[in-house]
């Protein structure tokens, strides 16, 4: 993909068939891991020009969407710019976390490929 | 400054060698032989760590630290005397002192008697003391859920301070070449070498910021040089020759990340960026004992192969707080897995897991939780996955249910109804050659916060 821009935040539809919808992954890379019941995502952009699509589309509330039923608790979103990427807090996301937890991921650590797989959309 | 280079230059070199407890052991090893270092530097403690060490010293005064430390310094030793090189590491556990005992026992063994002083930081344990701090109004209340700790104090395992960098600083400055600590701070570690090399002062916010981003980047030992590496994996090259990272910092607290040459696995910007934000919180605010910082003030550029420069860290003042780990009995938990074959693989799992929990509420077992994942289908992303899985054609599906409880008999009981479902259960079963599995007593980790002035680090100075 070249030159990607943002046309209408929120995943909406898009009118005049100038964007097209991709995963993250095309998008980003990300790191995952855990604070105790709460699981983070780092989620940074593979280019430069890809940070404003991720600022603007991957908010709090469309990640509390995404893990929907897979999280208890808030979401919380930091901005790093400097670094292109985005911070997410999924809160009661591990089961009670660390020694508790029955998961197989009790740390968190592929909620970051998980938030890979949501969908934004990019111009064609 | 211990640099042997020359012409002399300010740069000083801190290698990781152990990113946790079970780390490659190879790594320190590599890190001193591989090109020149200043300080290795070797972080041992994650959050329940202390209550496995804390029971080991229960049944034994002469145990409760990491004890493959031991071999360890055995073996490079005689290489860290004779590079003069220094050792920070929080091997100490519950007991550094007696790890500093076994490590000069060891140190006579080969000859280095006389040759070597080992600094030994205390100060952080707790556990003696809870009872004293909770009546003079210390609530140390759980940082997540706001408890205060008096609901589980009979059944508290643990309970260390994080200390900073300054005791590990004082036991440098006191000549140590290895310094062993309890339970303090993983970027303390990698921060105090370089406080104690460059002179600065405990109220000089951004470069105490710096030397805590360079600790947070490579306390996780590979994590930063191209381990568990989302970006182009696939080409990160001979992994299983990974190169430990190695900071060259600067006085001004500028620095770069590298690895020694002719090592495996990448060092790069996106990276060294995947590390930063691993198990970040707030950015702006990265507390620790010696400083907030600022990971919003971070600046990442590639500055040659496997050679990544960070600059413009900015910090601010310390809190008045040290970080509590406390550990506590919670419970009891179990897990227990069968794996089906297709055809129907899913099917069958999930039909089994239904049979299970029919016959565990049957049975009328207390449980806090009862957790099922298909490992194969659903396992780490949940519905995620399902939704796009082809649920029809899955070759094989591991079930996997796990139980907790405070009630070990309900946990016990819950381990005897899985190999029953191989003959009783849905067909196409295997993979139950493990045997029953084993209730595991739950440790938990309850966090909270202590005045510092609570709270008194000791340096000690062991002559070999």
């Amino acid at each position: 993909m070249k030159k990607a821009a943002v046309r209408r935040s929120g995943g909406r539809a898009v009118g005049k068939g100038h964007a097209k919808r991709v995963r993250l992954l095309e998008l980003a890379h990300a790191r995952s891991g855990d604070k105790g019941d709460t699981a983070n995502v780092g989620l940074i952009a593979l280019k430069p020009e890809y940070y404003p699509i991720l600022v603007k589309q991957v908010t709090a509330a469309r990640v509390a969407r995404h893990f929907k039923g897979m999280i208890k608790g808030p979401v919380e979103r930091y901005e790093l710019p400097n670094l292109r990427a985005l911070n997410f807090l999924l809160h009661g996301a591990l089961d009670g976390g660390g020694t508790i937890s029955l998961k197989t991921d009790a740390q968190g650590k592929v909620f970051s490929t998980a938030l890979l797989r949501m969908e934004v959309e990019v111009s064609r | 400054m211990t640099s042997r280079r020359s012409p002399p230059s300010p740069t000083v070199r801190v290698a990781a060698g152990q990113g946790f407890w079970g780390d490659w052991l190879e790594a320190p090893y590599r890190q001193v032989t591989g090109g020149t270092i200043d300080y290795l530097m070797m972080d041992y403690l994650a959050e329940v760590t202390m209550s496995i060490l804390q029971k080991q010293k229960a049944r034994d005064p002469t145990l409760g630290y990491a004890k493959d430390f031991v071999p360890l310094m055995e073996r490079i030793l005689p290489l860290v005397v004779e590079r003069r090189i220094k050792v920070t590491a929080n091997a100490g556990g519950v007991n550094p002192r007696a790890c500093a005992d076994a490590v000069a026992e060891t140190a006579r063994r080969s000859g280095l008697a006389g040759k070597l002083r080992l600094g030994v930081v205390t100060g952080d344990d707790l556990l003696g003391r809870l009872d004293g701090l909770l009546a003079r109004g210390h609530e140390l209340k759980n940082l997540d859920t706001g408890r205060p700790l008096r609901d589980v104090r009979d059944r508290v395992l643990s309970a260390n301070a994080y200390l900073g960098a300054w005791p590990v600083v004082d036991a440098l400055q006191r000549g140590a070449n290895v310094v062993i600590t309890g339970r303090v701070t993983d970027t303390g570690l990698t921060l105090a070498p370089l406080i104690h090399a460059f002179g600065w002062k405990a109220d000089h916010w951004d470069v105490l910021a710096a030397g805590t981003v360079a600790g947070h980047t490579i306390e996780c030992g590979a994590q930063c040089s191209g381990g568990n590496c989302l970006v182009n994996w696939e080409r990160i090259p001979d992994l299983a020759n990974v190169g430990y990272p190695i900071v060259e910092a600067q006085p001004d607290g500028s620095f770069d990340i590298t690895k020694h040459p002719g090592t495996g696995g990448r060092i790069t910007v996106a990276g060294v960026t995947e590390q930063l934000v691993y198990e970040m919180g707030d950015p702006t605010a990265y507390i620790t004992p010696d400083c907030i910082a600022d990971f919003t003030t971070i600046r990442l550029a590639q500055a040659g192969k496997d050679r990544v420069r960070v600059s413009g860290v900015r910090g601010r003042p310390a809190t008045d707080k040290l970080k509590v780990s406390i550990a506590y009995s919670y419970g009891y938990k179990a897990v227990g897995t069968l794996v089906y074959a297709w055809p129907d693989a899913y099917k069958k799992a999930t039909a089994a897991d239904r049979v299970l929990r029919q016959r565990l509420k049957d049975l009328g077992l207390a449980f806090e939780a009862i957790l099922t994942e298909f490992v194969g289908a659903d396992a780490t992303h949940g519905r995620l996955a399902l939704e796009r899985a082809p649920l029809d054609e899955l070759p094989e599906v591991q079930l996997r249910v796990g139980v907790r409880s405070s009630d070990r008999a309900a946990v016990e009981r819950f381990t005897r109804e899985i190999a029953p479902l191989i003959l009783n259960g849905p067909p196409s079963v295997t993979g139950f050659a493990g045997g029953r599995p084993k209730p595991e007593e739950i440790v938990a980790y309850w966090p909270a916060l202590v005045d510092k002035r609570m709270v008194e680090p000791c340096v000690e100075i062991v002559e070999v």
